[in-house]
Protein backbone atom coordinates (compact mmCIF):
# COMPACT_ATOMS: atom_id res chain seq x y z
CA UNK A 1 0.00 0.00 0.00
CA UNK A 2 2.57 2.13 1.23
CA UNK A 3 4.66 1.75 -2.37
CA UNK A 4 1.67 2.54 -4.54
CA UNK A 5 0.93 5.99 -2.97
CA UNK A 6 5.12 6.08 -3.15
CA UNK A 7 4.89 5.45 -6.67
CA UNK A 8 1.81 7.98 -7.29
CA UNK A 9 2.94 10.80 -5.52
CA UNK A 10 6.33 10.13 -8.05
CA UNK A 11 4.69 9.73 -11.11
CA UNK A 12 2.09 12.74 -10.55
CA UNK A 13 5.55 14.81 -9.52
CA UNK A 14 6.85 13.64 -12.65
CA UNK A 15 4.14 14.50 -14.55
CA UNK A 16 4.48 17.75 -13.58
CA UNK A 17 7.93 18.19 -13.61
CA UNK A 18 8.38 16.48 -17.34
CA UNK A 19 5.62 18.04 -19.23
CA UNK A 20 6.17 21.32 -19.36
CA UNK A 21 9.97 20.10 -20.42
CA UNK A 22 8.29 18.07 -23.21
CA UNK A 23 5.89 20.78 -24.10
CA UNK A 24 8.82 23.89 -24.45
CA UNK A 25 10.84 21.48 -26.72
CA UNK A 26 7.53 20.24 -28.73
CA UNK A 27 6.58 24.06 -29.53
CA UNK A 28 10.15 25.30 -30.14
CA UNK A 29 9.76 22.64 -32.98
CA UNK A 30 6.70 23.78 -34.17
CA UNK A 31 7.19 27.01 -36.44
CA UNK A 32 7.41 25.32 -39.54
CA UNK A 33 3.64 24.81 -40.38
CA UNK A 34 2.70 21.34 -40.67
CA UNK A 35 6.17 19.60 -40.08
CA UNK A 36 8.69 19.64 -37.09
CA UNK A 37 11.68 22.16 -37.26
CA UNK A 38 14.48 23.70 -36.08
CA UNK A 39 13.66 27.06 -37.43
CA UNK A 40 13.01 28.68 -34.42
CA UNK A 41 16.63 28.19 -33.09
CA UNK A 42 17.86 29.47 -36.35
CA UNK A 43 15.89 31.99 -36.26
CA UNK A 44 17.06 32.31 -32.37
CA UNK A 45 20.75 32.03 -32.95
CA UNK A 46 20.61 34.19 -36.22
CA UNK A 47 19.48 37.10 -34.03
CA UNK A 48 22.62 39.88 -33.58
CA UNK A 49 20.56 40.77 -30.35
CA UNK A 50 20.68 37.16 -29.15
CA UNK A 51 24.52 37.15 -29.66
CA UNK A 52 25.07 39.97 -28.24
CA UNK A 53 22.85 39.98 -24.75
CA UNK A 54 24.12 36.31 -24.35
CA UNK A 55 27.91 37.23 -25.16
CA UNK A 56 27.09 40.47 -22.26
CA UNK A 57 25.71 37.92 -19.79
CA UNK A 58 28.24 35.42 -19.80
CA UNK A 59 31.23 38.00 -19.77
CA UNK A 60 29.22 39.74 -16.67
CA UNK A 61 28.73 36.10 -14.81
CA UNK A 62 32.57 35.51 -15.63
CA UNK A 63 33.18 38.72 -14.01
CA UNK A 64 30.98 38.31 -11.58
CA UNK A 65 32.55 34.79 -9.95
CA UNK A 66 36.05 36.77 -10.50
CA UNK A 67 34.36 39.75 -7.99
CA UNK A 68 32.98 36.85 -5.79
CA UNK A 69 35.88 34.97 -5.74
CA UNK A 70 37.99 38.21 -4.83
CA UNK A 71 35.78 39.25 -1.92
CA UNK A 72 34.59 36.26 -0.05
CA UNK A 73 38.26 33.93 -0.48
CA UNK A 74 40.52 36.79 1.42
CA UNK A 75 37.15 37.16 3.76
CA UNK A 76 35.83 33.75 4.82
CA UNK A 77 39.77 32.91 5.57
CA UNK A 78 40.75 35.60 7.46
CA UNK A 79 37.46 35.21 9.35
CA UNK A 80 38.50 31.90 10.20
CA UNK A 81 42.18 32.84 10.90
CA UNK A 82 41.73 35.46 12.87
CA UNK A 83 38.27 37.16 13.68
CA UNK A 84 36.46 33.98 14.59
CA UNK A 85 34.06 35.79 16.72
CA UNK A 86 33.28 37.54 13.19
CA UNK A 87 31.51 34.55 12.38
CA UNK A 88 27.97 35.28 12.67
CA UNK A 89 28.07 38.67 11.65
CA UNK A 90 29.48 37.62 8.66
CA UNK A 91 27.17 35.16 7.94
CA UNK A 92 24.33 36.89 8.80
CA UNK A 93 25.05 39.69 5.71
CA UNK A 94 25.93 36.87 3.15
CA UNK A 95 22.36 35.75 3.80
CA UNK A 96 20.91 39.09 3.42
CA UNK A 97 20.33 38.92 -0.07
CA UNK A 98 17.91 35.91 0.32
CA UNK A 99 16.13 37.84 2.57
CA UNK A 100 15.89 41.19 0.98
CA UNK A 101 14.67 41.25 -2.70
CA UNK A 102 16.74 41.70 -5.95
CA UNK A 103 14.41 44.06 -7.15
CA UNK A 104 14.62 46.71 -3.56
CA UNK A 105 18.25 45.89 -3.98
CA UNK A 106 18.33 47.44 -7.19
CA UNK A 107 15.39 50.12 -5.84
CA UNK A 108 18.05 51.11 -3.87
CA UNK A 109 21.07 51.58 -6.42
CA UNK A 110 19.10 53.32 -8.55
CA UNK A 111 18.65 56.02 -5.78
CA UNK A 112 21.42 56.13 -4.01
CA UNK A 113 23.73 56.12 -7.33
CA UNK A 114 21.95 58.33 -9.86
CA UNK A 115 23.17 61.48 -11.56
CA UNK A 116 22.94 63.74 -8.94
CA UNK A 117 24.20 61.88 -6.03
CA UNK A 118 28.23 61.78 -4.93
CA UNK A 119 29.04 58.80 -6.85
CA UNK A 120 26.81 58.78 -9.96
CA UNK A 121 27.16 55.20 -11.48
CA UNK A 122 24.11 55.37 -13.56
CA UNK A 123 25.19 58.50 -15.28
CA UNK A 124 27.48 56.13 -17.68
CA UNK A 125 27.32 52.88 -19.88
CA UNK A 126 30.09 51.70 -18.04
CA UNK A 127 29.37 53.24 -14.18
CA UNK A 128 26.06 51.06 -15.05
CA UNK A 129 27.89 47.94 -15.77
CA UNK A 130 30.04 48.27 -12.74
CA UNK A 131 26.78 48.27 -10.15
CA UNK A 132 25.14 45.78 -12.37
CA UNK A 133 28.20 43.33 -11.49
CA UNK A 134 28.01 44.71 -8.25
CA UNK A 135 24.22 43.63 -7.94
CA UNK A 136 25.06 40.15 -9.34
CA UNK A 137 27.69 39.53 -6.98
CA UNK A 138 25.47 40.22 -3.63
CA UNK A 139 23.10 37.84 -5.49
CA UNK A 140 25.79 35.00 -5.82
CA UNK A 141 27.06 36.05 -2.43
CA UNK A 142 25.41 33.37 -0.05
CA UNK A 143 26.09 30.60 -2.23
CA UNK A 144 29.52 31.84 -2.89
CA UNK A 145 30.39 32.18 0.58
CA UNK A 146 28.64 29.29 2.32
CA UNK A 147 30.51 27.26 -0.31
CA UNK A 148 34.22 28.51 0.53
CA UNK A 149 33.34 28.16 4.16
CA UNK A 150 32.64 24.85 3.76
CA UNK A 151 35.60 24.26 1.64
CA UNK A 152 37.71 25.78 4.11
CA UNK A 153 36.26 24.03 7.06
CA UNK A 154 38.38 21.10 5.84
CA UNK A 155 41.46 22.75 5.84
CA UNK A 156 43.44 23.23 9.21
CA UNK A 157 43.74 26.66 8.21
CA UNK A 158 46.07 27.98 11.10
CA UNK A 159 48.41 25.44 10.24
CA UNK A 160 48.75 25.79 6.61
CA UNK A 161 49.16 29.33 7.39
CA UNK A 162 51.78 29.44 10.02
CA UNK A 163 53.65 26.53 7.46
CA UNK A 164 53.44 28.93 4.74
CA UNK A 165 54.26 32.18 6.87
CA UNK A 166 57.49 30.24 8.43
CA UNK A 167 58.21 29.77 4.25
CA UNK A 168 58.03 33.38 4.09
CA UNK A 169 55.21 33.70 2.06
CA UNK A 170 53.07 36.86 2.51
CA UNK A 171 49.31 37.15 2.74
CA UNK A 172 48.72 37.61 -1.22
CA UNK A 173 50.79 34.94 -1.80
CA UNK A 174 49.22 32.30 0.96
CA UNK A 175 45.56 33.24 -0.40
CA UNK A 176 46.37 33.04 -4.04
CA UNK A 177 48.85 30.09 -4.47
CA UNK A 178 47.82 27.90 -0.99
CA UNK A 179 44.14 28.80 0.07
CA UNK A 180 42.66 29.40 -2.98
CA UNK A 181 43.82 25.96 -4.82
CA UNK A 182 42.83 23.84 -1.45
CA UNK A 183 39.55 25.37 -1.89
CA UNK A 184 39.31 25.43 -5.87
CA UNK A 185 36.07 22.62 -5.71
CA UNK A 186 34.26 24.69 -3.22
CA UNK A 187 34.70 27.34 -5.42
CA UNK A 188 34.11 26.45 -8.48
CA UNK A 189 30.85 24.69 -7.45
CA UNK A 190 29.42 28.32 -6.10
CA UNK A 191 30.72 29.90 -9.50
CA UNK A 192 28.38 27.28 -11.59
CA UNK A 193 26.05 28.49 -9.38
CA UNK A 194 26.15 31.89 -9.58
CA UNK A 195 26.63 31.60 -13.37
CA UNK A 196 23.29 30.03 -14.03
CA UNK A 197 21.46 32.52 -11.70
CA UNK A 198 23.73 35.24 -13.68
CA UNK A 199 22.78 34.03 -16.89
CA UNK A 200 19.25 34.75 -17.09
CA UNK A 201 18.84 37.05 -14.68
CA UNK A 202 16.23 39.74 -15.56
CA UNK A 203 14.73 42.35 -12.78
CA UNK A 204 18.54 44.22 -11.84
CA UNK A 205 19.40 44.41 -15.63
CA UNK A 206 16.04 45.41 -16.78
CA UNK A 207 15.81 48.42 -14.49
CA UNK A 208 19.28 49.31 -14.75
CA UNK A 209 18.49 49.22 -18.44
CA UNK A 210 21.32 46.93 -19.53
CA UNK A 211 21.44 45.03 -22.45
CA UNK A 212 21.52 41.75 -20.85
CA UNK A 213 20.14 37.99 -21.59
CA UNK A 214 17.25 38.31 -19.50
CA UNK A 215 15.36 41.48 -20.63
CA UNK A 216 16.20 39.98 -24.29
CA UNK A 217 14.47 36.77 -23.44
CA UNK A 218 11.42 38.95 -21.84
CA UNK A 219 10.96 41.60 -25.06
CA UNK A 220 11.23 38.34 -27.53
CA UNK A 221 8.87 36.79 -25.36
CA UNK A 222 6.36 39.62 -25.74
CA UNK A 223 6.84 39.85 -29.41
CA UNK A 224 7.37 36.24 -30.61
CA UNK A 225 5.47 32.89 -30.96
CA UNK A 226 7.90 30.29 -31.13
CA UNK A 227 11.46 31.51 -30.22
CA UNK A 228 11.18 32.07 -26.86
CA UNK A 229 10.05 28.38 -26.23
CA UNK A 230 13.67 27.46 -28.07
CA UNK A 231 15.09 30.63 -25.91
CA UNK A 232 13.66 28.63 -22.68
CA UNK A 233 15.15 25.36 -24.17
CA UNK A 234 18.92 26.72 -24.65
CA UNK A 235 18.77 28.83 -20.97
CA UNK A 236 17.33 25.32 -19.75
CA UNK A 237 20.52 23.07 -20.85
CA UNK A 238 22.57 25.93 -19.67
CA UNK A 239 21.01 25.78 -16.27
CA UNK A 240 21.48 22.06 -16.42
CA UNK A 241 24.91 22.24 -17.91
CA UNK A 242 25.97 24.83 -15.12
CA UNK A 243 24.46 22.19 -12.18
CA UNK A 244 25.85 19.39 -13.72
CA UNK A 245 29.29 20.82 -13.55
CA UNK A 246 28.82 21.37 -10.37
CA UNK A 247 28.62 18.01 -9.13
CA UNK A 248 31.43 16.39 -11.35
CA UNK A 249 33.46 19.09 -9.63
CA UNK A 250 32.68 18.55 -6.36
CA UNK A 251 32.90 14.79 -7.03
CA UNK A 252 36.22 14.95 -8.44
CA UNK A 253 37.53 17.70 -6.14
CA UNK A 254 35.47 16.38 -3.25
CA UNK A 255 38.49 14.32 -2.33
CA UNK A 256 41.34 16.45 -2.79
CA UNK A 257 39.42 18.76 -0.70
CA UNK A 258 39.46 16.36 2.51
CA UNK A 259 42.26 16.73 5.43
CA UNK A 260 45.45 15.20 4.97
CA UNK B 1 45.49 46.76 20.50
CA UNK B 2 46.90 47.32 17.42
CA UNK B 3 46.97 43.98 16.59
CA UNK B 4 43.42 43.76 16.44
CA UNK B 5 42.94 47.10 14.51
CA UNK B 6 44.76 45.59 11.49
CA UNK B 7 42.65 42.07 12.19
CA UNK B 8 39.79 44.51 11.46
CA UNK B 9 41.78 45.59 8.09
CA UNK B 10 41.21 42.03 6.77
CA UNK B 11 37.42 42.12 6.65
CA UNK B 12 37.26 45.98 5.38
CA UNK B 13 36.53 45.30 1.65
CA UNK B 14 33.95 42.97 2.45
CA UNK B 15 31.92 45.47 4.71
CA UNK B 16 32.61 48.12 2.66
CA UNK B 17 30.94 45.88 -0.42
CA UNK B 18 28.39 44.90 2.04
CA UNK B 19 27.42 48.05 2.57
CA UNK B 20 28.01 50.21 -0.28
CA UNK B 21 25.77 47.27 -2.60
CA UNK B 22 23.58 45.74 -0.09
CA UNK B 23 23.31 47.29 3.16
CA UNK B 24 23.00 51.09 2.27
CA UNK B 25 21.00 51.00 -0.94
CA UNK B 26 18.37 48.69 1.37
CA UNK B 27 18.54 51.24 4.24
CA UNK B 28 18.18 54.17 1.85
CA UNK B 29 14.89 52.40 0.25
CA UNK B 30 13.62 52.08 4.32
CA UNK B 31 14.17 55.79 4.74
CA UNK B 32 12.75 56.88 2.07
CA UNK B 33 9.99 55.08 3.51
CA UNK B 34 9.36 57.75 5.81
CA UNK B 35 10.05 60.58 4.57
CA UNK B 36 8.11 63.11 2.57
CA UNK B 37 9.11 64.73 -0.72
CA UNK B 38 10.57 67.73 1.63
CA UNK B 39 13.12 64.78 3.81
CA UNK B 40 11.00 65.18 7.00
CA UNK B 41 9.67 62.23 8.51
CA UNK B 42 6.48 60.79 8.62
CA UNK B 43 4.44 57.79 8.55
CA UNK B 44 1.75 59.31 5.91
CA UNK B 45 3.39 56.96 3.47
CA UNK B 46 2.70 53.75 5.12
CA UNK B 47 -0.38 55.16 5.44
CA UNK B 48 -0.95 55.65 1.96
CA UNK B 49 -0.38 51.93 1.55
CA UNK B 50 -4.08 51.13 2.78
CA UNK B 51 -5.38 52.51 -0.94
CA UNK B 52 -7.07 49.77 -2.38
CA UNK B 53 -4.84 49.05 -5.63
CA UNK B 54 -1.46 48.51 -2.90
CA UNK B 55 -4.00 46.24 -0.50
CA UNK B 56 -5.50 44.21 -3.37
CA UNK B 57 -1.44 44.10 -4.74
CA UNK B 58 -0.54 42.56 -1.47
CA UNK B 59 -3.51 40.28 -0.70
CA UNK B 60 -2.70 38.61 -4.02
CA UNK B 61 0.60 38.45 -3.63
CA UNK B 62 0.32 36.63 -0.54
CA UNK B 63 -1.94 34.56 -1.55
CA UNK B 64 -0.37 33.37 -4.40
CA UNK B 65 2.91 32.99 -2.10
CA UNK B 66 0.53 31.02 0.51
CA UNK B 67 -1.05 28.52 -2.11
CA UNK B 68 2.43 28.02 -3.68
CA UNK B 69 3.91 27.24 -0.74
CA UNK B 70 1.28 25.21 0.72
CA UNK B 71 0.77 23.42 -2.36
CA UNK B 72 4.73 22.99 -2.85
CA UNK B 73 5.27 21.48 0.19
CA UNK B 74 2.73 18.82 0.52
CA UNK B 75 3.63 18.04 -3.13
CA UNK B 76 7.04 18.27 -2.00
CA UNK B 77 7.03 16.45 1.17
CA UNK B 78 4.71 13.30 -0.53
CA UNK B 79 8.01 13.08 -3.30
CA UNK B 80 10.61 13.06 -0.84
CA UNK B 81 8.96 10.69 1.93
CA UNK B 82 8.26 8.27 -1.46
CA UNK B 83 12.11 8.57 -2.20
CA UNK B 84 13.20 7.92 1.75
CA UNK B 85 10.75 5.57 2.98
CA UNK B 86 8.14 4.71 0.47
CA UNK B 87 10.01 1.45 -0.74
CA UNK B 88 10.94 2.63 -4.44
CA UNK B 89 14.08 1.62 -5.38
CA UNK B 90 17.17 3.30 -4.07
CA UNK B 91 18.62 4.53 -7.15
CA UNK B 92 15.78 7.11 -7.56
CA UNK B 93 16.91 9.59 -4.88
CA UNK B 94 20.01 10.45 -6.77
CA UNK B 95 18.84 11.60 -9.98
CA UNK B 96 15.62 13.15 -7.98
CA UNK B 97 17.59 15.51 -5.96
CA UNK B 98 20.09 16.47 -8.90
CA UNK B 99 16.97 17.46 -10.79
CA UNK B 100 15.77 19.49 -7.63
CA UNK B 101 19.26 21.01 -7.76
CA UNK B 102 18.48 22.01 -11.48
CA UNK B 103 14.74 23.33 -11.30
CA UNK B 104 14.79 25.30 -8.32
CA UNK B 105 17.24 27.17 -10.34
CA UNK B 106 15.43 26.96 -13.00
CA UNK B 107 12.84 30.25 -12.25
CA UNK B 108 12.52 34.30 -14.18
CA UNK B 109 11.63 34.36 -17.58
CA UNK B 110 12.68 30.77 -19.22
CA UNK B 111 10.00 29.23 -16.92
CA UNK B 112 6.98 31.51 -18.21
CA UNK B 113 7.98 30.59 -21.40
CA UNK B 114 8.33 26.95 -20.75
CA UNK B 115 4.53 27.08 -19.05
CA UNK B 116 3.34 29.35 -21.84
CA UNK B 117 4.23 26.23 -24.51
CA UNK B 118 2.44 23.76 -21.97
CA UNK B 119 -0.27 25.36 -20.87
CA UNK B 120 -0.79 28.31 -22.91
CA UNK B 121 -3.80 28.61 -25.39
CA UNK B 122 -1.88 26.82 -27.77
CA UNK B 123 0.19 24.76 -25.50
CA UNK B 124 0.83 21.12 -26.13
CA UNK B 125 -1.09 20.05 -23.17
CA UNK B 126 -3.58 22.57 -23.74
CA UNK B 127 -4.17 21.08 -27.34
CA UNK B 128 -3.80 17.23 -26.25
CA UNK B 129 -6.47 17.78 -23.76
CA UNK B 130 -8.84 18.80 -25.91
CA UNK B 131 -7.67 16.58 -29.15
CA UNK B 132 -7.50 13.35 -26.48
CA UNK B 133 -10.26 13.84 -24.54
CA UNK B 134 -11.97 16.70 -25.60
CA UNK B 135 -11.44 19.08 -22.55
CA UNK B 136 -10.84 22.49 -23.16
CA UNK B 137 -9.54 24.38 -19.96
CA UNK B 138 -9.71 27.77 -21.25
CA UNK B 139 -13.64 27.12 -21.78
CA UNK B 140 -13.60 25.70 -18.11
CA UNK B 141 -12.01 29.09 -17.10
CA UNK B 142 -8.63 28.20 -16.69
CA UNK B 143 -6.25 30.87 -17.74
CA UNK B 144 -2.49 30.90 -17.41
CA UNK B 145 -2.01 34.39 -16.96
CA UNK B 146 -4.46 34.08 -12.95
CA UNK B 147 -3.49 33.45 -10.08
CA UNK B 148 -3.97 29.55 -10.25
CA UNK B 149 -1.69 30.14 -13.26
CA UNK B 150 1.03 31.90 -11.75
CA UNK B 151 0.69 29.30 -8.35
CA UNK B 152 1.08 26.01 -10.95
CA UNK B 153 4.00 28.02 -12.73
CA UNK B 154 5.98 29.09 -9.28
CA UNK B 155 5.21 25.25 -8.30
CA UNK B 156 7.99 24.63 -10.70
CA UNK B 157 10.97 25.46 -8.23
CA UNK B 158 8.99 25.54 -5.31
CA UNK B 159 8.57 21.77 -4.89
CA UNK B 160 12.07 21.21 -5.65
CA UNK B 161 13.46 23.23 -2.86
CA UNK B 162 10.76 21.30 -0.48
CA UNK B 163 12.32 18.60 -1.70
CA UNK B 164 15.81 19.91 -1.34
CA UNK B 165 15.67 21.02 1.90
CA UNK B 166 13.02 18.01 3.55
CA UNK B 167 14.94 14.65 2.54
CA UNK B 168 17.95 15.36 5.01
CA UNK B 169 15.29 15.74 7.85
CA UNK B 170 13.59 12.94 6.66
CA UNK B 171 16.56 10.70 6.69
CA UNK B 172 17.32 12.40 10.31
CA UNK B 173 14.42 10.68 11.79
CA UNK B 174 16.13 7.62 12.85
CA UNK B 175 14.89 3.90 12.61
CA UNK B 176 14.53 3.42 16.53
CA UNK B 177 11.82 5.59 17.39
CA UNK B 178 9.58 4.03 14.85
CA UNK B 179 10.58 0.72 16.22
CA UNK B 180 10.16 2.18 19.56
CA UNK B 181 6.30 2.81 18.49
CA UNK B 182 5.59 -0.06 16.69
CA UNK B 183 6.78 -2.23 19.79
CA UNK B 184 4.68 0.02 22.12
CA UNK B 185 2.04 -0.82 19.99
CA UNK B 186 1.29 1.94 17.73
CA UNK B 187 0.20 2.13 14.35
CA UNK B 188 1.46 3.67 11.13
CA UNK B 189 -0.81 6.44 11.68
CA UNK B 190 -0.44 7.00 15.49
CA UNK B 191 3.44 6.73 14.53
CA UNK B 192 3.10 9.82 12.07
CA UNK B 193 0.65 11.50 14.31
CA UNK B 194 2.41 11.44 17.55
CA UNK B 195 6.42 10.98 16.60
CA UNK B 196 7.47 11.68 13.12
CA UNK B 197 5.59 15.03 12.57
CA UNK B 198 5.98 16.51 15.67
CA UNK B 199 9.80 16.08 15.27
CA UNK B 200 9.29 17.21 11.43
CA UNK B 201 6.95 20.09 12.34
CA UNK B 202 9.43 22.68 12.65
CA UNK B 203 11.25 21.77 9.34
CA UNK B 204 8.21 21.74 7.99
CA UNK B 205 7.19 24.78 8.70
CA UNK B 206 10.33 26.67 8.30
CA UNK B 207 10.36 25.21 4.65
CA UNK B 208 7.14 26.54 4.10
CA UNK B 209 8.04 30.11 5.51
CA UNK B 210 11.22 29.81 3.05
CA UNK B 211 8.96 28.44 -0.18
CA UNK B 212 6.63 31.41 1.24
CA UNK B 213 9.59 34.58 0.94
CA UNK B 214 10.61 32.75 -1.97
CA UNK B 215 7.66 33.36 -4.12
CA UNK B 216 6.97 36.62 -2.91
CA UNK B 217 10.24 38.31 -4.04
CA UNK B 218 9.89 36.65 -7.72
CA UNK B 219 9.61 38.78 -10.51
CA UNK B 220 10.88 37.55 -13.58
CA UNK B 221 8.61 34.93 -13.81
CA UNK B 222 5.18 36.78 -13.41
CA UNK B 223 6.80 39.54 -15.36
CA UNK B 224 7.50 37.17 -18.38
CA UNK B 225 3.96 35.04 -18.07
CA UNK B 226 1.14 38.26 -17.44
CA UNK B 227 2.87 41.42 -17.98
CA UNK B 228 1.45 43.63 -16.26
CA UNK B 229 -2.30 41.84 -16.12
CA UNK B 230 -1.73 40.84 -12.56
CA UNK B 231 -0.86 43.25 -10.23
CA UNK B 232 1.02 41.57 -7.78
CA UNK B 233 3.39 43.47 -5.63
CA UNK B 234 6.74 42.77 -7.17
CA UNK B 235 5.51 43.58 -10.67
CA UNK B 236 3.60 46.60 -9.50
CA UNK B 237 7.24 47.56 -7.80
CA UNK B 238 8.94 46.82 -10.89
CA UNK B 239 6.45 49.38 -12.96
CA UNK B 240 6.47 51.76 -10.03
CA UNK B 241 10.70 51.88 -10.77
CA UNK B 242 10.37 51.99 -14.60
CA UNK B 243 7.53 54.85 -15.18
CA UNK B 244 6.31 56.18 -11.21
CA UNK B 245 2.84 54.32 -12.09
CA UNK B 246 1.71 55.44 -8.50
CA UNK B 247 2.23 58.86 -9.04
CA UNK B 248 4.43 59.77 -5.61
CA UNK B 249 8.16 57.94 -4.96
CA UNK B 250 7.68 57.81 -1.24
CA UNK B 251 4.27 55.19 -1.62
CA UNK B 252 6.82 53.08 -4.08
CA UNK B 253 9.25 53.16 -0.85
CA UNK B 254 6.74 52.15 1.31
CA UNK B 255 6.42 49.41 -0.73
CA UNK B 256 9.18 48.57 -0.97
CA UNK B 257 9.86 48.60 2.52
CA UNK B 258 6.49 46.49 3.02
CA UNK B 259 8.13 43.46 0.36
CA UNK B 260 11.04 43.57 3.07
CA UNK B 261 9.05 43.33 5.85
CA UNK B 262 6.70 40.32 4.66
CA UNK B 263 9.93 38.83 3.35
CA UNK B 264 12.47 39.56 6.67
CA UNK B 265 9.11 38.15 8.68
CA UNK B 266 9.35 34.52 6.66
CA UNK B 267 12.67 34.30 7.13
CA UNK B 268 12.95 34.88 10.60
CA UNK B 269 10.45 32.24 11.03
CA UNK B 270 12.23 29.77 8.96
CA UNK B 271 15.79 30.74 11.07
CA UNK B 272 13.93 30.00 14.16
CA UNK B 273 12.75 26.79 13.16
CA UNK B 274 15.53 25.28 11.63
CA UNK B 275 16.94 26.02 14.96
CA UNK B 276 14.38 24.29 16.86
CA UNK B 277 14.38 21.30 13.86
CA UNK B 278 18.08 21.06 14.54
CA UNK B 279 17.18 20.06 18.02
CA UNK B 280 16.53 16.26 17.41
CA UNK B 281 18.98 16.47 14.51
CA UNK B 282 22.24 15.61 16.11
Amino acid sequence: MRRVWSWAALIVGGLYFLLPLIGTIEFSLRMRRGEYSLDAYRSVLADAAFRQTFSYSVVMALLTIVLGVLIVVPTAYWVRLRLPRLRPVIEFITLLPLVIPAIVVVFGYIRLYNTSSILPLTGTASGTNLLLLCGYATLALPYMYRAVDTGLSTLDVRSLTEAAQSLGAGWVRIIGRLILPNVLGAVMSGAFLSFAIVIGEFTMAALLNRPAFGPYMQLLGANRAYEPAALAVIAFAVTWGCMGLMQLISRLFGTRIQPT
Amino acid sequence: MRRIGWNWLGVLPFFAFAALFLVLPTMNIVIGAFQNPEGGLTLANLAGLASPRIVDSFAISIKVSLASAVLGCLIGFAMAAAVVMGGVPRWIKAPLMTFSGVASNFAGVPLAFAFIATLGRVGLVTMLLRQWFGINIYAMGFNLLSFWGLTLTYLFFQIPLMILIITPALEGLKREWREAAEVLGASTFQYWRMVALPILFPSLLGTFALLFANSFGAVATAYALTGSSLSIVPIMLFAQIRGDVLQDPHLGYAMAFGMIVVTGLANLAYVVMRTRAERWMR
